[in-house]
């Protein structure tokens, strides 16, 4: 049987974790539709039809479904589902706000997070913020699962798919967008970049922040954060890497006046070069760095901008 | 207007968890347990509810073993009015607590759940979100903001792209974040209090819940370790090493 992907998007482009996603759907089977749930979406559809290994494109396109609300899109979800071995979303907060309620809706218990596909029923997924990895079997009929998408790759967009219209759900009258404050940079995004420059509690204030900014613009890189540096106010909440933050896998994470916290490796432990600085030689993000260098950040940083010119 | 509060009994925030010799989950032997930090922050939410007028009464409902009663006493200390216990062990999956959870809903009737918006054990992220679906009720995951007003509940999520405002018609379900609020801490006397204040008991059964699993635990193992590396002592020695070395960046 087919498999659904429940695409993300903000109604003009496709969402990064929709690609990875799909490649997670393509390893389980070789029909993959992608449902494109939003409003005036018609961008969003024409992306979505060049993803490799989708053979469909399902588009809802409806202005109750503009705003990812949880309560008018899960109905549509549960309402094709049946069609379906398994339904993929990405363990964004997008996906894991949906599709959840989808589950319940199809008497499913969904599958969080799977970071491994073992076989169509079994899977591997972290639990405990990374410091266990499960194998489980899902006995469901239907499988409905999140996908971390730092664990697949993207798929590319040489595809062909063919786009057909799909209706269900609707307002269910639950809920009001109102408003959104989205944090808009021309640095990579997080979830997706490269190279990560990410600070802590060590940069002591918001301005200091400018510090790793300049830091990360040399090197084409994003700029995430410690909990402690979100909490303390010094970078939105959309910096925040770790276990209830986002998960990256850059090709390098440089951790700067981070003291690696297990909730914050639980974010970025995946990456594929870590490097430390810190002036506290016992900091455990030590312990997980490939390239350690105990100093002073606030002498450190300046040094390593100078060393890249 | 009521709230109720699930909260769950999960090994400490602070204690590294290991593996059990024969995979077949964590080991929970002679290890503290304490409230998952998200459903602190969910009681002490109620609580300022209740403070500021716009709550009557803030129920606190545990699933799981019998030591749950110790985790809803510490809810009792900080500030609920009662608790409700639903005993299974080991605890259902996410689904089963959720639908546990409808059958305590229909019967008391609250205007609010509030609730963690993950479990630091399982990390699944899915009750608060299956319990309002199961409900017919609305939504708001990821909460840094709750404003309860007439008619009208007014939240602030926190989204991978930075902070959205939804208003949801109540009964609601609400999942916090971390930064909704900071959990007080019970003082003593309200501890003593809180050894007086009513616990009820329930089975699954006595709900007419069905909570068989229908997931199966294959194994569990420890995630591949991480060495640690070189120290460097310069800036061109870490530049370097990351340009021919690791041929990153």
């Amino acid at each position: 049987m087919a498999i659904l992907v429940i695409g993300e998007h903000d109604n003009s482009t496709l969402r990064p974790s929709t690609l990875n996603t799909v490649t997670a759907a393509a390893a389980l089977g070789t029909e993959v539709d992608l449902l494109i749930a939003g409003a005036d979406c018609s961008s969003v559809t024409d992306e979505a039809s060049k993803v490799e290994s989708v053979s469909r494109v399902l588009v809802a396109d409806d202005p109750s479904f503009a705003d990812g609300l949880a309560e008018n899109i899960a109905p549509l979800i549960a309402s094709i589902a049946g069609n379906y071995s398994h339904v993929l979303a990405p363990a964004t907060t997008y996906g894991k706000n949906i599709l959840p309620r989808a589950s319940a809706l199809l008497d499913v218990q969904q599958i969080s997070d799977i970071s491994g596909i073992e076989s169509e029923d079994t899977f591997v997924r972290p639990i405990y913020a990374g410091n266990a990895m499960a194998t489980v079997r899902s006995t469901d009929v239907l499988k409905l699962i999140t996908v971390r998408t730092t664990a697949f790759d993207a798929a590319g967009m040489d595809g062909a798919a063919s786009v057909e219209t799909v209706s269900g759900g609707g307002d269910a009258g639950l809920s009001k967008f109102v408003g959104e404050e989205l944090t808009r940079s021309e640095r990579p995004e997080l979830t997706t970049a490269d190279i990560i420059v990410s600070g802590g509690r060590g940069m002591q204030s918001s301005e200091n922040f400018v510090l790793l900014e300049k830091l990360a613009d040399k090197l084409g890189a994003a700029v995430g954060a410690s909990r402690a540096a979100v909490d303390a106010g010094y970078v939105p909440n959309d910096y925040q890497v770790g276990q209830t933050g986002k998960v990256v896998a850059p090709n390098v994470y440089i951790a700067v006046g981070i003291s690696g916290a297990i909730q914050h490796l639980a974010g970025m432990k995946d990456s594929k070069v870590i490097v430390a600085i810190n002036k506290d030689e016992e900091a455990p993000i030590f312990q997980v760095a490939d390239f350690g260098w105990v100093a002073d950040l606030f002498e450190a940083i300046p040094q390593l901008d100078s060393a890249l010119e | 207007m009521k709230v109720l509060v699930p909260i769950k009994r999960v090994i400490d925030a602070n204690i590294k968890v290991r593996v059990s010799a024969d995979q077949s989950g964590v080991e929970l032997n002679n290890v503290k347990m304490a409230m998952n930090p998200f459903c602190e922050i969910a009681i002490e939410e109620a609580i300022r509810l209740r403070e500021s007028g716009k709550a009557e009464e803030v129920i606190a409902v545990a699933v799981g073993p019998s030591q749950s009663q110790e985790t809803l006493r510490t809810a009792l200390a900080m500030g609920a009015d009662r608790a409700i216990l639903i005993e299974t062990d080991p605890a259902p999956e996410p689904l089963g607590v959720a639908k546990l959870l409808k059958a305590v809903t229909e019967k008391e009737n609250p205007g609010l759940v509030i609730l963690g918006k993950q479990a630091i054990d399982g990390d699944n992220n899915q009750t608060g979100q299956m319990l309002a679906a199961l409900l017919n009720w609305s939504i708001g995951t990821f909460v840094s903001g709750l404003e309860v007003n007439d008619g009208s509940v007014r939240v602030t999520r926190e989204v991978d792209g930075g902070l959205e405002n939804i208003d949801l018609t109540p009964p609601c379900v609400i999942t916090v974040d971390l930064r909704l609020n900071e959990p007080r801490y019970a003082s003593l006397p309200n501890i003593m209090k809180a050894k007086k204040k009513p616990l009820e008991t329930f089975s699954p059964d006595d709900l007419g819940v069905d909570v068989s699993p229908r997931i199966e635990v294959l194994k569990v193992i420890e995630p591949p370790a991480r060495a640690a590396g070189v120290k460097v002592s310069s800036a061109e020695e870490l530049v370097e090493k990351l340009r021919n070395e690791a041929k990153v960046i």
